[in-house]
């Protein structure tokens, strides 16, 4: 084989490579979102209240206890389940429990939820119970909100700042 | 699993012709794969120092400096950057093939096993690195990379609040976050680098740099690349916003689409059964290993011969044990020894002429041994009849020769042309068993064994010890690498080398000095 047909072939093989390796570098472009909907993004963690209160100690129990151990209440572990709500236009789109983490369900319950919405004027509530009441929420929040095309609405929880934030 | 190999390995076989019809044989892209990937390790190294030190860690700064970078500066950071992207994108396309190609070869059971395993955390780090790149990066490509990716690390049960949860919002977001994937990126590829020490240290002689050539070629490509279509961000990442069209890079993220769409459990499931089974191919059947080389320190003087031509570094080189005057011994690791007869070849007792004395050299493989070969080339010698007699040794992975074998051409087959002393060509040239021999076995520079070729291309120059005897004829040695797949181009090459035979009337004159030294006394040993 003459020697420019060989570096000819060999340009060409670099060159072909070059464009293999440029193109899928950042191409085809990747639709993974559907056209004109927005969405909802609820996340947080949260620890509910006790299964069982504390209990106040007596001063005489405490100074029973080491002293590297007193505190002020005993508390058994385990929290009650997370019972949350999240409501667009009336209709509810998430309703679930969050069971505590953690082996002896003593951590905080968790979500993170995505949910695909259409673009417009919507009113969002979100609602979390984390006591032992039989009915009702101890938490609520509505929102009026008009969602662009691919906006992202994320709803927070965040119970020293008053309950659900929306951002 | 062994037809799947085969047509790899086929597959493998013709692209490498293909290739090594432009370009020289030391030059050709696919038989230096792994020397290719330390080039484009330095590269990534060399060009990710210098983007680091324009580069902001901070989530509000870090797009900016980039883009400062790319427009700004083009003319250098830019071109870094790109040649960064591009290298990275280079290293996993060649790493890729390369564990392709081994699996292909079946390079990675028996004594390869080290190698193999010790490969695969080296491929998901190189993949770790790679998206952690994308990451800090924070376009919406990064803001994407970094969504499905916390989000499916979250369906590990091991997280006590959902770390996606740091892209909930654009307040959400922390630089510190940007502080860990940066130390992410540079610590992963540095342990990569270790662990990459660690995979060679069962093959002697590694090739880790590319001919000169080809990585001069290979640069002018990244460079072109860089300058031509360099690498930009794409618009900067907004957590407000959901980032619904990205150009992925596919050759870092082409699982991600899957990620998004397949349930958790799938996708871990899959994944963790990937690497499992990959880890434990080299058992899915194990090999049956042929027995390892022998050494029989009778006839060893401890020329180190064997311990130099190793090609898995499988030999080393002990104090003597058997009380003779020499000073050390060769001791073979079985557990490394591929029994290829590298060593058997290079051994200096590996002479076929005696016949007084037993024949048994100072280290051989017990089940294709050297007296087996002479047995073998004086049985193939025996029915060849002719004008033009011609003697082939075919190494175990070169083409299939059934068929080309007939009246005047014989086949000696050998596990590697290494195993071929080069004694045995004056034997047969001298002793009149054929009239020219013929070597044929894998593609030049892609040796099974990796050093057969080169050691007998060097041994038949007369650059490696033991060398061919200056009194063979070269013109009747005629070498042709044609690979598993080369039978056709074999017997083209074969029929060429047949002419030349007689077109030099080699053979008339070879059998008048034959005739010579017969009256005068058998040839020295």
């Amino acid at each position: 084989m003459p020697d420019t047909f060989r570096y000819a072939s060999q340009f060409l093989f670099f060159t072909i490579v070059a464009v293999f390796v440029g193109y899928f570098s950042n191409q085809p472009v990747h639709r993974h979102f559907p056209e004109g909907m927005a969405q909802i993004k609820l996340g947080f963690a949260h620890g509910a209240k006790r299964k069982i209160d504390c209990r106040k100690l007596t001063a005489k129990e405490i100074a029973k206890l080491p002293a590297n151990q007193r505190r002020p209440n005993n508390c058994t572990r385990g929290r009650i389940p997370i019972h949350v709500q999240l409501i667009l236009d009336g209709k509810i789109l998430y309703d679930d429990l969050l069971i505590a983490t953690g082996l002896f369900q003593d951590g905080r319950g968790k979500v993170y939820r995505k949910i695909t919405v259409p673009v417009g004027p919507h009113t969002i509530t979100a609602r979390l119970r984390d006591s032992k009441r039989a009915s009702g929420f101890d938490y609520e929040t509505t929102r009026q909100v008009v969602l662009q095309p691919y906006q992202n609405i994320a709803i927070d929880f965040r119970a020293d700042a008053g309950g659900f934030l929306f951002r | 699993m062994s037809i799947i190999r085969l047509m790899l390995g086929n597959l493998f076989d013709m692209i490498e012709r293909f290739l090594g019809r432009f370009f020289p044989s030391q030059w050709n892209p696919m038989l230096n794969l792994g020397a290719l990937g330390f080039f484009f390790y330095w590269i990534i190294t060399v060009s990710g120092i210098y983007v680091y030190i324009f580069f902001d860690t901070g989530v509000n700064n870090a797009y900016a400096s980039i883009e400062y970078m790319t427009h700004e500066q083009w003319y250098l950071a830019g071109i870094m950057r790109s040649l960064h992207r591009y290298a990275s994108d280079l290293l996993i396309i060649v790493m890729m093939i390369h564990l392709l190609r081994e699996f292909a070869r079946d390079r990675y059971r028996g004594a390869h096993w080290f190698s193999w395993v010790t490969g695969v955390p080296v491929m998901v780090m190189m993949f770790v690195a790679g998206i952690s790149g994308y990451w800090l990066v924070w376009d919406k490509l990064a803001q994407y990379v970094a969504i499905v990716s916390t989000e499916w690390l979250d369906l590990l049960p091991i997280f006590g609040e959902p770390i996606a949860r740091n892209f909930l919002s654009p307040d959400a977001l922390e630089s510190r976050f940007f502080t860990l994937m940066i130390f992410i990126h540079i610590a992963i590829p540095l342990i990569a680098l270790a662990i990459l020490w660690v995979h060679l240290q069962r093959v002697s002689k590694p090739v880790i740099n590319p001919p000169r050539g080809l990585a001069i070629s290979v640069f002018g490509l990244l460079m072109a690349l860089s300058l031509f279509y360099p690498a930009y961000s794409q618009p900067p990442a907004d957590l407000a916003m959901v980032p619904a069209n990205v150009g992925l890079d596919w050759f870092y993220l082409p699982l991600y689409p899957l990620l998004e769409t397949l349930p958790g459990s799938v996708t871990w499931g899959m994944g963790t059964c990937f690497l499992i089974i990959l880890v434990a191919m080299p058992w899915l059947p194990p090999l049956k290993r042929a027995q390892p080389a022998v050494v029989d320190l009778d006839n060893c003087n401890g020329c180190e011969r064997c311990f130099s031509d190793c090609p898995y570094d499988a030999i080393d080189m002990v104090a003597r044990s058997d009380g003779r005057a020499f000073e050390r011994e060769p001791l073979v690791n079985l557990n490394k020894c591929v029994a290829c007869g590298l060593c058997a070849g290079a051994c200096p007792t590996s002479i076929p002429f005696r016949k007084m004395s037993k024949l048994s050299p100072g280290i051989d493989l017990p089940d294709n041994t050297i007296v087996s070969l002479r047995d073998q080339v004086e049985l193939v010698a025996r029915g060849l009849v002719g004008p033009r007699r011609i003697m082939v040794f075919n190494c175990g992975h070169g083409p299939d020769l059934s068929g080309v074998s007939s009246d005047n051409v014989g086949v000696v087959a050998l596990v590697c042309i290494g195993q071929l002393p080069p004694a045995f060509i004056d034997y047969v040239l001298s002793r009149d068993l054929a009239d020219g021999v013929m070597l044929t076995g894998c593609l030049e520079n892609s040796c099974d064994s990796r050093k057969g070729i080169d050691w007998t291309n060097a041994r038949l120059a007369g650059q490696r010890d033991p060398h061919l005897r200056g009194r063979v004829e070269r013109a009747r040695v005629e070498t042709f690498w044609a690979g598993s797949t080369g039978k056709t181009q074999f017997s083209a090459a074969l029929n060429k080398f047949a002419d030349s035979l007689d077109a030099t009337a080699l053979i008339q004159k070879a059998r008048s000095e034959q005739s010579k030294v017969t009256s005068e006394g058998k040839p020295d040993a």
